[in-house]
């Protein structure tokens, strides 16, 4: 490895310019929109309308939800990657395309099966009148939204955590037993230690889809239920404007920023593992 | 491990090839150069575009739009050029007073004073008071539409929406506009409102409402409501046809308090870069024949008078939902464009209430 | 025992859930209603009028073209930059990796809008050549998140004794590293492939007059109810990848 200098640098350079241009620049682009107004001048107000109150409740209302499905697809996806994983490994590739799969599926459409299952005279209440069963009326409650979240975004935490979990060396946790751990020692010592990056990479793939979505409330919340990212795709499509849409963003990516120095901490290795 | 690769790669070659195969055939060239139309989603009978180019040779590149503003500032951005717009009154308005659209010259499109109602061009003097930049292609109202199974009583007015016993059965419209235009009647104000005042009012009439709602809806008023899965919405006449048609049991009525008339009409961009056969389009779409081809696909009433002629069935041509008689009915608008300002009040007063 | 069976029934009930909008879907495609909250008995009449109905055809090869296209490249230029990644120092991987997820992290409609202003103000006409390079963009952080772990467990020695014993270095890359961070590409090229098929707010904000994706196509045509082609469409689409899936699965494993 002697050219180990000049060869990376030419490795690099071409997805560093991608990166710059189609990455950074844009971005520049909504930090430029974001802290002008009309006439071009500079101003914060864009950013510090998130204090208002309609925003301020917007936002609230989008970390609850967010954090409450994060939370559910944690303590949904956890045993299930853990079962998945201790079942046969040369499986691995099927297992990741069976939680791909459903993406295949367009997410409008999705999502609009979900309301189809939830209304009122829709299949899962036809199915609970057939049984004499009592009705189900969470359709354009805050509890359809996180159901919502909760179905759109289980994928991006099954597989992150079921990599790590595959990743680990079986003859550590033997090692383990072995020195007389049992198994919930075994589990809190060193299954989820290890697991923790897919943890964090899972939480983050959850966390922030699920605070800036706006399809998921509009057709399952019944537009009742305002989160951030209905008031940014307003400002955007809506009320036509772009700089407060834009300064909104920015307070988002502020979200975003907290996320990445939390795996940068958790995960030093800076490599994530999605898949 | 690696025959399963290998079968892949195969796959995705055969892909490639397969699409590059399909993607060769589709270039037909317009042989009299192009025309691009700028529309609402599924706002026209794609069959009236094959026959558009068949007859003139003049290729259609077709867009679609979801809202008025979303194509206002794609159209101002001027990325991509248009000839044919579709806009609503209001937004005419402002893309006038923003200059963005050509002067149409109507002797390439005789088609549009034969056989659109003078009642039709006489409405869009609200926002284009020459009548010199636009042709009718679509009107309506907003009204209510109710399942008369699960109502008792005669329904004639917007305090219907208002009524508890209706909780949870009551469609509202998700957009700022038409919200107020409920809210501000119902205080018998004009929708066209600027005031400070009538537009609190109204606003805390919508809050009052909102417990009431079940959904805040654009598009799906229409299967919510043949689906039985509310009492009441908010709706524009246009999709009330059809879902009669789908459900004999609803009903729509214009309330008494007033309401919006609307009209969508073709404009032609100030930079199209082919605006001639723009004009062709346009007048193409006038032609009765069409006009009934294309309201017989979107059930949207259509201004051309020709075409109503040509209705078969004498139901529709008749009908008061389609085609209502305007003079009979009180206090009814058009939206107008109320300037920047205006706008920003109506946004932050709607967020208001939606995020009450 | 127990403990087994209580395992499959909690898989059960997972797959439960994220299949059974997809089976409602399904059964969507065979219904002779055209709006979706009414049953109207079963027909097969859309998959016929699909392959009749230009715009949902075109849009579909567009989809297809789009996904395939940005995927490939994006998995060039993700391998290329994962090996100079792996190459670099701590810090600087850290920002690199930092930049390459923010595509990723980044709200759709904020990376969508963001890209949108970028095409506007450097007059590039929008068309299908804008969405790919969004694609592009947005593909690169799955394949170079899918390439990565592969790479670190590379043992460098291989490629240095390929390089001693006289291997070119782009030889001695295809011959010694490609084969072991294939499975990686492969997952990356997968992912990205799904993600550019399963895109919409990115697509709407950057495609121009005339070019419609699925996505696009059915969020417009929301306006006025589903097609029941749609429906179709996505049934066959998921029919078929489920029996790749199968084929793949089925081919005998050689070792």
């Amino acid at each position: 490895m002697k050219n180990n200098g000049l060869t990376g640098k030419l490795l690099s350079s071409p997805y560093i310019v991608w990166a710059v241009i189609f990455i950074i620049v844009p971005l520049g682009m909504v930090f430029y929109y974001g802290l002008t107004d009309k006439t071009g001048a500079f101003t914060i107000d864009n950013v510090t309308a998130i204090m208002s109150a309609e925003h301020a409740k917007a936002l609230w209302i989008s970390l609850g939800l967010s954090l409450i499905s994060t939370m559910i697809c944690f303590f949904l996806a956890y045993p299930l990657a853990a079962i998945l994983a201790n079942m046969n490994v040369s499986q691995h590739s099927f297992i990741v395309l069976i939680f791909i799969l459903p993406m295949w599926m367009n997410f409008l459409l999705r999502t609009l099966a979900w309301q189809a299952l939830l209304e009122k005279t829709g299949v899962i209440n036809n199915i609970l009148a057939f049984f004499h069963l009592p009705a189900l009326n969470i359709i354009n409650t805050p509890y359809a939204i996180i159901l919502g979240m909760v179905y759109n975004f289980l994928p991006f935490m099954v597989l992150p955590i079921y990599n790590s979990l595959v990743k680990i060396d079986p003859n550590v946790v033997n090692a383990a037993k072995d020195l007389g751990a049992n198994r919930i020692q075994t589990f809190f010592k060193i299954t989820l230690p290890l697991s923790i990056p897919g943890i964090i990479s899972g939480i983050t793939m959850v966390f922030i889809p699920a605070l800036t979505t706006f399809v998921i409330s509009k057709l399952l919340g019944g537009s009742k239920i305002l989160l951030i990212g209905n008031v940014i795709e307003e400002e955007f499509t809506q009320a036509g404007n772009w700089h407060l849409g834009s300064g909104l963003s920015i307070v988002l990516m502020i979200f975003i920023i907290v996320n990445m120095a939390a795996s940068a901490i958790f995960d030093k290795d800076g490599e994530g593992s999605l898949l | 491990m690696k025959s399963r690769m290998n079968k892949i790669f195969f796959l995705s070659i055969c892909m490639v090839l397969f699409l590059f195969s399909a993607g060769c055939g589709n270039s037909a060239e317009g042989k009299n150069g192009e025309v691009i139309v700028y529309n609402w989603g599924e706002y026209l009978d794609p069959e009236v575009i094959s026959l558009f180019e068949a007859e003139t040779g003049i290729q259609v590149i077709y867009d679609e739009f979801e809202t008025n503003e979303i194509m206002f500032p794609k159209v101002e951005a001027g990325a991509t050029q248009y000839d044919v717009i579709c806009p609503s009154d209001y937004m005419i308005q402002k893309m006038m007073e923003h200059g963005l659209l050509a002067e149409l010259n109507f002797d390439n499109i005789p088609n549009a004073k034969a056989n659109i109602g003078a009642q039709y061009w006489d409405r869009s003097k609200e926002f284009d008071p020459e009548n010199k930049y636009s042709v009718p292609y679509c009107w309506g109202t907003v009204g209510i539409l109710y399942n008369k199974t699960m109502v008792s009583e005669p329904i004639d007015s917007w305090s219907v929406l208002w009524d508890e016993q209706y909780q949870d059965n009551i469609l509202m419209q998700d957009s700022v506009r038409d919200a107020f235009m409920v809210g501000l009647k119902l205080n018998g104000y004009s929708m066209n409102s600027t005031d400070a005042g009538e537009l609190e009012k109204a606003k805390n009439s919508l809050i009052l409402q909102k417990p009431l709602v079940q959904a805040y809806v654009v598009d799906q008023v229409r299967d919510k409501m043949i689906g039985n899965e509310a009492a009441i919405g908010v709706i524009y006449s246009g999709e009330a046809i059809y879902t009669q048609r789908e459900n004999p049991d609803l009903e729509y009525v214009i309330p008494k308090e007033g309401t919006n008339v609307w009209i969508d009409s073709w404009v032609i961009a100030k930079n199209a870069p082919n605006k001639e056969n723009g004009e062709k389009f346009i007048d193409f779409m006038c032609r009765p024949d069409i006009a009934l081809m294309n309201f017989e696909y979107i059930t949207y009433s259509t201004p051309n008078d020709a075409a109503r002629e040509l209705i078969e069935d004498d139901d529709i041509r008749n009908s008061s939902i389609a085609f209502p008689d305007l003079n009979q009915y009180q206090n009814l608008e058009t939206y107008r464009y109320l300037g920047e300002e205006a706008d920003q009040m109506y946004n932050s007063l709607w967020k208001e209430v939606k995020s009450e | 025992m127990i403990k087994v069976t209580l395992k499959r029934i909690y898989i059960f009930l997972i797959f439960v859930f994220l299949y059974a909008p997809i089976g409602t879907l399904m059964a969507l495609s065979f219904n002779a209603s055209r709006t979706r909250s009414k049953w109207g008995g079963l027909t097969l009449k859309w998959y016929t009028s699909l392959f009749d109905n230009r715009e949902i055809m075109q849009a579909l090869w567009n989809t297809l073209f789009i996904a395939l296209v940005s995927s490939m490249t994006a998995v060039v230029i993700g391998t290329v930059a994962c090996i100079a990644i792996n190459k670099m120092g701590k810090r600087k991987r850290a920002v690199i990796i930092g930049i390459t997820n923010i595509p990723m992290l980044n709200a759709d409609i904020v990376t969508g809008i963001s890209l949108m202003l970028l095409f506007i103000s450097f007059g590039i006409k929008f068309g299908m050549g804008t969405i790919l390079l969004a694609h592009i963009t947005f593909n690169i952080p799955y394949v170079i998140l899918c390439i990565m772990p592969r790479m670190k467990q590379l043992n460098p020695s291989t490629y240095e004794a390929a390089l001693d014993l006289g291997a070119s270095p782009v030889h001695a890359f295809f011959k010694v590293v490609f084969p072991d961070i294939f499975p990686g590409v492969l997952s990356g090229f997968l992912m990205a492939f799904t993600m550019s098929l399963d895109d919409f707010i990115i697509t709407h904000f950057t495609k121009g007059a005339g070019v419609d994706t699925l996505s696009t196509k059915i969020y417009t045509e929301v306006k006025k109810g589903i097609k029941p082609e749609m429906y179709a469409l996505s049934t066959i689409i998921f029919i078929t990848v489920l029996f790749l899936l199968f084929l793949i699965n089925k081919a005998p494993k050689e070792k």
